[in-house]
């Protein structure tokens, strides 16, 4: 795992050494935090060793293990999917929101209103989304921009319409977007369907990562991998089945410009 | 803020609250009103261990394939997945079987004057032992509790009250009434239920203050336990209720008809919003439809809106609004047009509608005067319509 992520990582940024390349992303001193994705258990969950290895190269490019913490929304989510709840000490921190709550101000971009979790506003400089590629019932997949429905308090209320505008504009939010330097979505197992709970029958080993810094283009590329999985297995296209990611290109459009959604501007590096 | 804990001081403070104030009060006082002890603190107050508690498979939803359901509660029928949540955030799909997360498990609670909710034809100068969950099935722009409407249970502190204990404390705190209310009872559907059956079997009547967001068939079997509602007509506009509530109009108004031909005790709360539903037009289509299809005896709360939550660049809505709509309802025909949340207003009062004597002088949020006798005026015997005696 953690060579996949060093070969990912290195041609991502160009860099001989992948620790180089995490120093250009990270500085001593900052407070990091992996947003992981823990709904779907220990089924399909964001992979502990891919964590596990992400959390050592911060620590060779400086950071403290104290200053870096894994979270969710909750932190019995995260224990079901293999994490260590970890509170205090120097260790790499590991638990939920559920701990520590959410701010008591709004925030507030177009269609949304929600209150953040305290671990991204109090102890997140840098934000690194670490999610899972799967199907979503509702809103088509759900990759990078869907997985901070676990950043706020009422996810629920995004969920009409697709999620559609909801998750772009939740993306929208300063506090997000200003500290989302990265994305490293775990496709090691995947699900093209029945998401977004585990599916045993509906997952596949795609034993892949898929890692940028655009979301929107990663969310895109995942899209299709997703789709060309279905079509592999018979299935209809999201589509097809009036549940496409229409998030995806609102992200993308002008109001928003949180990446591009366009296949012809993405560089699709395959290593 | 000061927040009297004790039920007794709370209730004899002269100083009006805020209601997002209020909220945090009437948690407190929960905790003094003696329903447990539940810790105090912002962040959840309860582990996964106590969440089972509150867990009980919900009354109003459909099984589908591949452990999907839809949920039958509201018009909003969302299809949920395993593992997700309905819009409300308080029902839960749990391999197929869809619970409710809110059953005994009171986010707020606190003895209020029937007046507050606002209910003026029923029992006037009585209180309420009234609670609410967290969870709502809208999400309205101007919420005044959105801090738990809005929430999930597990984030808002809540405290474990089993039916028969509220009916216990409704009955401990002499109040006639348990009143469901605070956030959105139509989520809570369950627990109000089993409640308002504890509050019957021991001698206490059940209102409930509702959006009116709720199917026919949730409506009749929930609500059908209720002794009066009231309904918060947010607009008489679809497009309103789509931009400002995401909700719809039209099964709000299939509410009220049922509740009409169920034979409830209803009456209606309009907040008014400058510049989003304060025509003349909107206000005469409204008392036309209520005169129409509910009949003039029907009362009407046109009431004042402050700024909160996402809507917080509008003013406060102006008294001769206000005024206005009244002046449209009235010469529409209704009998009972009130104006609320502008203290001291004389159309907080009742008058008879033959011969305009005040029946019911109001200071406040308490009845100060209430001459209606065998529910007639006593001054021209004529028909006073409402519960006004127990």
């Amino acid at each position: 795992m953690a060579a996949l992520l060093d070969h990912a990582v290195r041609t991502l940024f160009g860099h001989d050494h992948s620790v180089d390349a995490w120093r250009n992303l990270v500085h001593p001193g900052e407070t990091v935090s992996l947003k992981v994705n823990t709904l779907g258990g220990r089924g399909i969950s964001t992979n502990v060793q891919l964590v596990a290895a992400i959390c050592e190269r911060l620590q060779q490019a400086s950071v403290k293990p104290a200053d870096i913490t894994i979270w969710d929304r909750d932190s019995v989510e995260l224990e079901r999917a293999g994490f260590h709840v970890a509170i205090g000490g120097d260790r790499v921190q590991c638990y939920g929101t559920d701990r520590v709550g959410y701010e008591q101000e709004l925030s507030a971009y177009g269609s949304v209103g929600s209150l953040l979790s305290k671990i991204l506003t109090q102890r997140s400089n840098v934000l690194i989304n670490v999610p899972v590629l799967k199907d979503h019932d509702g809103a088509g997949v759900t990759i990078a921009l869907k997985n901070m429905y676990g950043v706020i308090n009422n996810p629920n209320k995004y969920h009409p319409n697709g999620c559609n505008p909801y998750v772009a504009d939740l993306n929208m939010l300063p506090e997000i977007r200003s500290r989302m330097r990265l994305t490293i979505c775990d496709a090691t197992t995947a699900l093209y369907e029945g998401g977004p709970a585990y599916k045993p029958e509906h997952s596949w080993s795609a034993n892949t990562l898929i890692v940028s810094q655009d979301p929107v283009a990663l969310d895109h590329t995942g899209w299709q991998i997703i789709e060309r999985k279905r079509a592999e297995k018979g299935l209809k296209t999201l589509e097809a089945e009036e549940r496409a990611p229409g998030y995806i290109a609102t992200a993308a459009d002008a109001e928003h410009r949180l990446g591009t959604n366009d296949p012809k501007k993405i560089s699709l590096i395959e290593v | 803020m000061f927040c009297n804990l004790d039920v007794e001081g709370a209730m004899k403070d002269p100083h009006p609250l805020d209601r997002r104030s209020f909220l945090k009060c009437a948690l407190a006082s929960g905790a003094a009103l003696g329903i447990t002890n539940a810790a105090q603190h912002a962040a959840a107050t309860t582990t996964g261990e106590d969440d089972s508690r509150f867990v009980v498979e919900a009354k109003f939803y459909q099984k589908l394939q591949n452990r999907k359901v839809k949920c039958k509660l509201c018009p909003r029928e969302c299809t949920v997945g395993d593992k997700e949540r309905g819009y409300c955030g308080v029902r839960e799909n749990r391999g197929g079987t869809y619970y409710t997360l809110v059953h005994s498990r009171v986010a707020a609670a606190h003895v209020d004057p029937v007046e507050k909710k606002p209910l003026f034809h029923y029992l006037p100068g009585t209180n309420a032992f009234s609670l609410g969950t967290a969870g709502c099935n809208v999400n309205c722009k101007f919420c005044q509790n959105w801090d738990i409407s809005q929430s999930r249970p597990e984030q808002v502190p809540a405290q474990y009250a089993p039916p028969q204990r509220i009916a216990e404390l409704a009955k401990q705190h002499s109040c006639p009434t348990i009143a469901f209310t605070y956030s959105e009872p139509v989520v809570f559907s369950e627990y109000l239920m089993d409640a308002a059956d504890a509050g019957h079997e021991a001698g206490i009547r059940s209102i409930v203050v509702s959006n009116g967001f709720i199917q026919e068939d949730a409506l009749k079997t929930a609500y059908g336990k209720m002794d009066a509602v009231k309904i918060d007509l947010k607009s008489f506009s679809e497009s309103y209720y789509r931009q400002v509530v995401t909700g719809q109009l039209k099964p709000v108004l299939d509410t009220l008809v049922n509740l009409r031909k169920m034979g409830k005790w209803t009456e209606i709360v309009y907040l008014t919003v400058p510049a989003l539903n304060d025509s003349d037009q909107e206000f005469r289509g409204l008392a036309q439809w209520i005169k129409a299809n509910l009949g003039e005896d029907v009362p009407l709360h046109f009431t004042q809106f402050h700024p909160e939550y996402l809507l917080k660049n509008l003013p406060i809505t102006p008294v001769p609004t206000l005024e206005r709509a009244k002046a449209i309802a009235d010469a529409e025909g209704l009998h009972y047009v009130y104006i609320g949340n502008v203290p001291g207003h004389p159309a907080q009062n009742t008058y008879c509608p033959k011969c305009r004597k005040m029946l019911v002088e109001r200071v406040g949020f308490t009845a100060g005067q209430m001459l209606i006798e065998k529910n007639r005026c006593p001054s021209c015997q004529q028909p006073i319509a409402g519960i006004w005696h127990a």
